[in-house]
């Protein structure tokens, strides 16, 4: 089995690591950036994967160069054999759907064809969660969101999962796509180990991992625009059908959001106008 | 059935010395061996006092099987050993180090999270290499039966698995020696309850308060009026930076007495004899407890069952020899035997003989001659019956008594008597030598001290403050509340007290159709697991799940 797992950087709102100006918002300039903390329990799914099935866990990120350490944070902390880091210049600035096209052309250019895909529910700074589903809709996978856990039959080329219904804790609903897949991970997700030798192979993967870490950029590949043979107009600012209007700072976490409903129907224009940038191939 | 289970030649519960010693041992010999240890890491669970001794005459050691154990995982040699006889303020010493010294190749000091984790890293090494390891934060429930017969373990954590030899190192609480039906939880007089504090001190402090080098180190008892009469004694033993300091008593006296062992360890620590060494600044790093057994009366000659075979603490191989406790060692040996037994039996086509080639070997090495002296035995039936200590005992503190004792240590007596391992085998279990033969002979020789304790000890909410708790569901039941049934626990927890409410026992009387009951309430959630209540209540008594309850960080 060979997993992926994304990932980005968010801004470390952990107590005595986050700082806010006198208006209550973020300094992104002082506060650590760190592997978003949700994207932990999808690299937890795939080192579950790995222990059960045996393959390779790959994480990567699309971002600037800084990302290594966010690469190397999760090698770290959780499990990965091995990096990517899509970077350069022209990737920049891009919106969650040209992130999700260049993520897809990287996940193309694995020798090995993955076989499951797993990404953390949003990023801690206020994401749409758009990234990962779009990703998945480039790579025409079937997409499981708000997994708390799963099996995988290798014969049969199927993962069977719980889910949220909802993102609900209190619905919970079996569902089985065909390999490859998509996997969202609920922060509720936690990996199960019942066997000793699961736990055995887990606590060899953990040791060997953080290792590795230790010389993570052995273990890192760097592809830019080139080595994915992206055309610079379809990546980037360039390639981001939405544009960024104005950005509101990040303010000093709210206590609670606020959820507005849409009505689907309404969502066919809006998808309707992405669709030629989704032509890829 | 059992055969869809996970199966491994040997499975070996708890990672303690015991466990440490016969999983390598399996090792060394090519089984393949998985152990299970319910702490986040091994030794979070221990309690010790702690000196662990390499014996002379015992077929194995901790250095022997661990060859880099004592410059990794030990505090310090211990070179100089006193014993303090105490009545009030007069303290008479006597130099017990020749008791110390007889048939002991080394005795370090030991901290148990330290010592054990060490082990639990080479433990993990060597048993890998034969595909198996050692698990942390998996905790056993019980045995696995199939046809009546024992064939493997079932955990918390885990699904069942089976295994050809199954070693119970799972310590003094040793929820499997009960589920076999090898071990009970009876009586009180079959138990000590040891109590203890780690005590940090300032760089340089161990070196200069007890004037000793580096790689020296000393160890001190206590015994006499202090502990308000209960029998047992307390101990000091220096460690690299910090020091143990300690009580152990029997559990029977501790429920007679309704003494509160916290309090007991008290009176120690404000003792003036410790105030030379505990200086102005005193700072308590960790309270624990746990039981002790008895190995007099409780090791068991006949330690298996099936594939099951109990070493020691579990099988109650705890020595007090005399004022010197001995089970670390005898664990290290017991689990190394065990081992031993099972690679022969295999070797000679049937692995279920290990049990029986185990028990002779506990025999034929001696082991059970230290754990059950016959010496004892006999002095008991003549020296221990309440007749006999009242006579000792007002004939010790008669006239008469006091000029023998005084004559006594002219001719050097006592001297030879506290150095006597024949003497100390054979020690009755009575108020005599625990309390009133050290009290008088404090009387009677010893000299006041004149320094001032200014040390406070912690109050117990504190001390539970203090502790690590990763909270779960209630682990022991109560299962009968009345006073007269489970009210001992009340003061014999060392984590409660009469007129405390933040500990696990606690009193209460309540009104019922106009007359009055006296209850017990229980709380796990501060508890030490030591396992006195399994003993003087009426409990259903399991340790939490893996990785829950209290973690010791010292030990
Ligand atoms: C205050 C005090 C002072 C002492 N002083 C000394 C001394 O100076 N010298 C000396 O030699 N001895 C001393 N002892 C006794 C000594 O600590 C024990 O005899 C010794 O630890 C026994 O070793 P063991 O391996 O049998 O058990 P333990 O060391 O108790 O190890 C048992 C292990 O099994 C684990 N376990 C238990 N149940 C389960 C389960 N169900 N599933 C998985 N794992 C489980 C525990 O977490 C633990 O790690 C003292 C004891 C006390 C309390
Ligand atoms: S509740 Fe029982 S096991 Fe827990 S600390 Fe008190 S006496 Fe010991």
């Amino acid at each position: 089995m060979h997993s992926v797992v994304l990932t980005k950087g968010v801004p470390d709102f952990r107590e005595g690591q986050v700082s806010f100006d006198e208006d209550g918002h973020l300094e992104r300039g002082d506060t650590p950036t760190v592997m978003n903390p949700n994207d932990k329990f999808a690299l937890r799914a795939a080192l579950q994967t790995k222990v059960r099935h045996g393959g390779r866990v790959s994480l990567a990120s699309m971002g600037p160069p800084g990302y290594k350490e966010i690469l190397q944070e999760g090698m770290r902390d959780v499990y990965a054999d091995d990096l990517y880091l899509l970077s350069d210049r022209e990737m920049g600035a891009a919106d969650t759907w040209a992130t999700a096209m260049t993520l897809a052309t990287g996940i193309d250019q694995f020798e090995e064809e993955p076989d499951l895909l797993f990404a953390g529910f949003k990023t801690a700074d206020g994401e749409t969660g758009h990234t990962g589903p779009q990703t998945a809709w480039c790579l025409d996978w079937p997409t499981i969101t708000h997994v708390v856990a799963f099996e995988v039959d290798e014969t049969e080329r199927t993962i069977r999962a719980k889910r949220l219904v909802e993102g609900d804790v209190s619905e919970i609903e079996t569902v089985e796509a065909p390999l490859p897949a998509f996997v969202v991970t609920d922060p509720e997700f936690e990996a199960s180990y019942r066997t000793a030798r699961e736990r055995l192979r887990y606590k060899d993967f953990r040791a060997e991992t953080q290792e590795r870490a230790a010389a993570y950029e052995d273990h890192l590949t760097v592809w830019d625009h080139e080595d994915l043979n992206l055309d610079p107009d379809y990546i980037g600012l360039d390639g981001s059908p939405t544009i960024v209007a104005g950005v509101d700072p990040i303010p000093k976490a709210p206590s609670e959001r606020e959820a507005t409903m849409v009505d689907p129907d309404e969502m066919d224009p809006v998808f309707e106008e992405l669709q030629p940038f989704a032509g890829a191939d | 059935m059992t055969d869809d289970y996970e199966h491994y030649e040997a499975v070996v519960v708890g990672a303690g010395p015991g466990g440490a010693a016969a999983a390598v041992q399996l090792a060394n010999n090519g089984v393949e061996t998985l152990v299970l240890e319910r702490g986040v890491e091994s030794g979070s669970k221990n309690v010790s006092g702690g000196l662990i001794y390499a014996e002379e005459s015992a077929p194995y050691t901790i250095d022997g099987l661990f060859p880099e154990f004592r410059a990794a995982a030990s505090e310090r040699p211990v070179t100089n050993y006193y014993l303090h006889n105490v009545a009030g303020e007069r303290v008479k010493t006597f130099d017990v180090t020749p008791l110390h010294e007889h048939d002991t190749e080394w005795s370090d000091a030991v901290l148990r999270r330290k010592m054990d984790s060490w082990l639990e890293q080479r433990v993990h090494e060597e048993t890998r290499e034969t595909g198996g390891g050692l698990l942390t934060g998996v905790r056993v429930n019980g045995l696995l039966r199939e046809g009546g017969e024992i064939v493997g373990v079932t955990c918390d954590e885990l699904e069942p698995i089976t295994a050809d030899l199954i070693v119970a190192a799972d310590g003094v609480n040793s929820e499997l020696a009960r589920d076999a039906g090898l071990m009970d939880w009876e009586e009180p007089d079959e138990w000590f309850q040891g109590v203890k504090a780690v005590v940090d001190m300032p760089a340089g402090a161990v070196e200069e308060r007890f004037d000793i080098d580096e790689d020296e180190g000393v160890a001190h008892l206590f015994s006499g009026d202090l502990f308000e009469g209960a029998r047992g004694g307390g101990f000091l033993y220096t460690n690299e930076s910090t020091l143990s300091i300690g009580t152990v008593f029997h559990l029977d006296s501790i429920v007679d007495e309704s003494v509160e062992p916290q309090q007991l360890l008290d009176r120690l620590l404000t003792h003036p004899l410790l105030a030379q060494w505990l200086g102005d600044d005193y700072t308590e790093l960790e309270y624990g407890a746990k039981l002790v057994p008895d190995s007099k009366k409780v090791a068991n000659p006949s330690p298996h069952r099936g594939r099951l075979l109990l070493v020691g603490d579990a099988a109650g191989q705890m020595q007090a020899q005399g004022p010197i406790i001995k089970g670390m060692n005898h664990a290290v040996t017991a689990g190394a035997l065990a081992a031993e037994a099972f690679v022969e039996a295999r070797s000679r086509g049937d692995p279920t003989d290990a049990g029986e080639r185990y028990e002779h070997k506990l025999e034929s090495e001696g082991v059970m001659a230290k754990l059950r002296p016959r010496r004892y035995e006999l002095a008991a039936t003549l020296g221990e019956n309440d007749t006999v200590t009242s006579i000792t005992d007002s004939l010790l503190q008669s006239p008469l008594g006091r000029i023998g004792v005084r004559a006594a240590d002219k001719l050097g007596v006592l001297d030879w008597g506290y150095t006597s391992p024949f003497l100390a085998m054979m020690m009755p279990d009575t108020r005599t030598p625990y309390v009133t033969m050290p009290r008088v002979i404090a009387e009677e020789l010893g000299t006041r001290v004149t320094d001032e304790s200014t040390v406070e000890p912690p109050a117990l909410d504190e001390r539970i403050g203090d502790l690590t708790y990763d909270v779960d569901d209630p682990h022991i039941e109560l299962v009968d509340e009345s006073y007269e049934a489970s009210g001992a626990a009340v003061t014999a927890c060392p984590v409660s007290a009469e007129d405390f409410g933040g500990g696990c026992y606690r009193a209460e009387t309540i009104q019922t159709n106009g007359s009055t009951e006296r209850v017990v309430s229980l709380d796990t959630q501060p508890c030490v697991e030591c396992g006195t209540c399994a003993v003087v209540a009426e409990t259903d008594w399991d340790h939490p799940p893996g990785g829950k309850g209290v973690e010791f960080k010292q030990g």
